[in-house]
């Protein structure tokens, strides 16, 4: 096959990728797009494997090593439950980040296979855009290990804040600059090294003060790099394909990082420096006054809704930890029947990353066209009779909109105050992820029902029975 | 020998086509210049990467509009997607691997890259199948 044939072919799997990101901005054109990005990536293997010409050898290898990853990740993919979906994507970028600092380390030993010059004798462009990808590969591996770890649980979502850290992350950005101007000149594989171990290093030191509540921030964030480590490896290559998904992918994630910081009221830069959302804040309402908290059972709250015309449900990450969304839809269901109006509102940072809550609710087989963001629905708190809130917290409190001395000031939230009746449901009366104490609880008409999201939206259905 | 009339005008039809034949050379060198000038204006002596980083940009900004125009609801399949599709970095293993033209290093660089990715691609479009298979719409 010519090179110039491959390229074009290259260039048609880069327009598939697009179309893939078109088909989602909506439900039914989604599953098609998904389509058009399997086919492009078909088009692309297969396009390399008839440019590259393996020996029956380096077949053997190929088709070894696409089984080996594909079942691993067929499987994953088919086992994890929805509400790991945050993990995964955090372990999937991990990979990316990986296979672009090895596809850079091959092509510094073999710059023959890449057609960018002989050993001791590379480009020194082609140098160039190799050490930018394989630094910000590394650094996604590393930081989306840490942000996995975090994600998971197996690491505390506290920030952890190193003294001077960022003189440390400065220094090594600028070390990281001297070693590939180093590399540049002397193309030596202990310069490449080290610009991958500080890559790793640094990696690390970014994402560890980030807070458990900037997480999604974080995700998109990771998301992002890995577009970026791929374009720069693109321009190695010369691979159309690699350059349009990198740019694709890169800005993907700019995008969903914008509109994450933008949920929660704060600058990206504030995210990076991190150090938010461990300590407990002082609660700013603290004013000596005993405030008293209404709490009521699931009778009570069954009488309510099933008297209401408009229920507006407000789900957030609890409840996918007590895993009530299928409780969730049954009492939905329960109410539907009975004549009563129910939507769903959801805040755009509820859960650990960006949409993640319109899946758990589609597993649990809710319609997508019940399902409403922030600013489609915010006005219709007022006409609610009930809203309804599972494991949701802060992005309720109506500090954030009234109090500017609170620390979430100016963050938007669901006005689920508006409504008639507020239904709370909470564990225990602590305050939220953020630390902030939440003066909906002392409301005249929020109501706190207190236990598990799943067992107290099950004794609920119950109870509407009788 | 005296001239006749006839080779008379051979011979200034002979100086005419060496005129010519000058004039035309001339007009040859003077248009081998001009596409000499214009092929540096244009096409080799722009490098390929100028090319390339002008498709990087313009899909940066196609990407910019496509994403915008993603439903929220959609977000999480949007990232899983994404991650699958940016594991194209698969064919620089395949090269890496396919072509173990001198260091078995290399090559195994290339075929851990290649495994990782793999990973990434099944994993990717199937997780991404698997979530919007659940999207439905209201019965009605």
């Amino acid at each position: 096959m010519s090179a110039d044939f491959a390229s074009f072919l290259y260039l048609v799997s880069g327009v598939l990728f697009i179309m893939a990101l078109r088909g989602l901005s909506h439900p039914p054109t989604s599953r098609q797009g998904n389509m058009y990005g399997m086919v492009g990536m078909g088009i692309a293997i297969v396009t390399t494997l008839a440019l590259a010409r393996p020996s029956m050898g380096g077949f053997a290898l190929i088709v070894l090593g696409l089984a080996l990853g594909g079942s691993v990740g067929a499987i994953t993919a088919r086992r994890i439950p929805m509400t790991s979906m945050p993990q995964l994507v955090a372990a999937f970028h991990s990979l990316v980040g990986l296979a672009a600092v090895m596809v850079a380390a091959a092509a510094m030993y073999a710059p023959e296979s890449f057609g960018i010059g002989t050993i001791g004798n590379i480009h020194g462009q082609a140098l160039v855009e190799m050490s930018l990808g394989v630094a910000i590969g590394a650094i996604t591996f590393t930081g989306s290990v840490i942000a996995f770890l975090k994600l998971d649980g197996r690491m505390s979502g506290k920030p952890i804040m190193l003294g001077g850290r960022h003189f440390i992350n400065a220094g090594l950005g600028i070390a990281l600059v001297v070693l590939i101007v180093m590399l540049v000149l002397t193309e030596s594989y202990a310069v490449f090294w080290l610009i991958v171990v500080a890559s790793l290093v640094l990696g690390v030191l970014l994402i560890i003060p980030i807070g458990g509540a900037d997480m999604p921030v974080v995700v998109s964030m990771l998301n992002s790099y890995s577009g970026w480590a791929a374009a720069a490896l693109g321009f190695t290559l010369g691979n159309l394909a690699l350059i349009i998904t990198g740019a694709l992918v890169g800005s993907s994630g700019a995008i969903l990082s914008y509109i994450m910081c933008k949920g929660m009221n704060r600058s990206f830069i504030s995210v990076i420096l991190g150090g938010f959302g461990g300590e407990t804040a002082a609660a700013s309402g603290d004013d000596g006054i005993q405030r008293t908290v209404k709490t009521g059972a699931a009778d009570d709250a069954a009488y309510l809704m099933m008297n209401a015309q408009k229920v507006i449900i407000v789900p957030g990450y609890g409840m996918a930890v007590a895993q009530a969304q299928h409780a969730l839809r049954e009492l939905a269901d329960k109410l539907k029947a009975n004549g009563v109006e129910v939507k769903y509102a959801i805040h755009p940072v509820a859960g650990r990353m960006p949409g993640h809550m319109n899946v758990l609710l589609a597993e649990a087989n809710v319609p997508y066209d019940e399902v409403f963001e922030l600013e489609d629905i915010n006005s219709e708190f007022a006409q609610a009779d009930v809203a309804y809130v599972i494991g949701a917290n802060d992005v309720t409190n109506p500090s954030a909109r009234d109090d500017k001395a609170s620390p979430i000031y100016g963050m938007p939230i669901l006005d689920v105050d508006k409504a008639r009746t507020c239904l709370f449901v909470k564990r225990s009366l602590g305050s939220g992820y953020a630390g902030i104490d939440n003066t909906l609880f002392y409301k005249d008409g929020t109501m706190m029902l207190l236990g598990d999201a799943k067992k107290m939206t099950e004794e609920i259905v119950k109870a509407m029975d009788h | 020998m005296e001239k006749t009339a006839l080779e008379h005008a051979l011979d200034q039809l002979d100086q005419a086509s060496a005129a010519a034949r000058l004039a035309l050379d001339q007009v040859q060198d003077a248009a081998d210049a001009a596409g000499a000038a214009a092929h540096a204006a244009s096409g080799g002596a722009i490098d390929p990467f100028v090319f390339r980083f002008a498709i990087f940009v313009l899909a940066i900004f196609v990407g910019y509009y496509v994403v915008w125009s993603v439903t929220p609801a959609l977000h999480t399949p949007l990232m899983a997607v994404t991650n699958a599709i940016s594991s194209v970095i698969v064919v620089g293993a395949l090269l890496a691997v396919g072509i173990s033209a001198a260091s078995g290093l290399a090559t195994g660089f290339g075929f851990v890259a290649l495994v990782l990715a793999s990973v990434n691609i099944f994993g990717g479009f199937l997780v991404t199948q698997r979530m919007l298979a659940m999207y439905k719409k209201k019965e009605k």
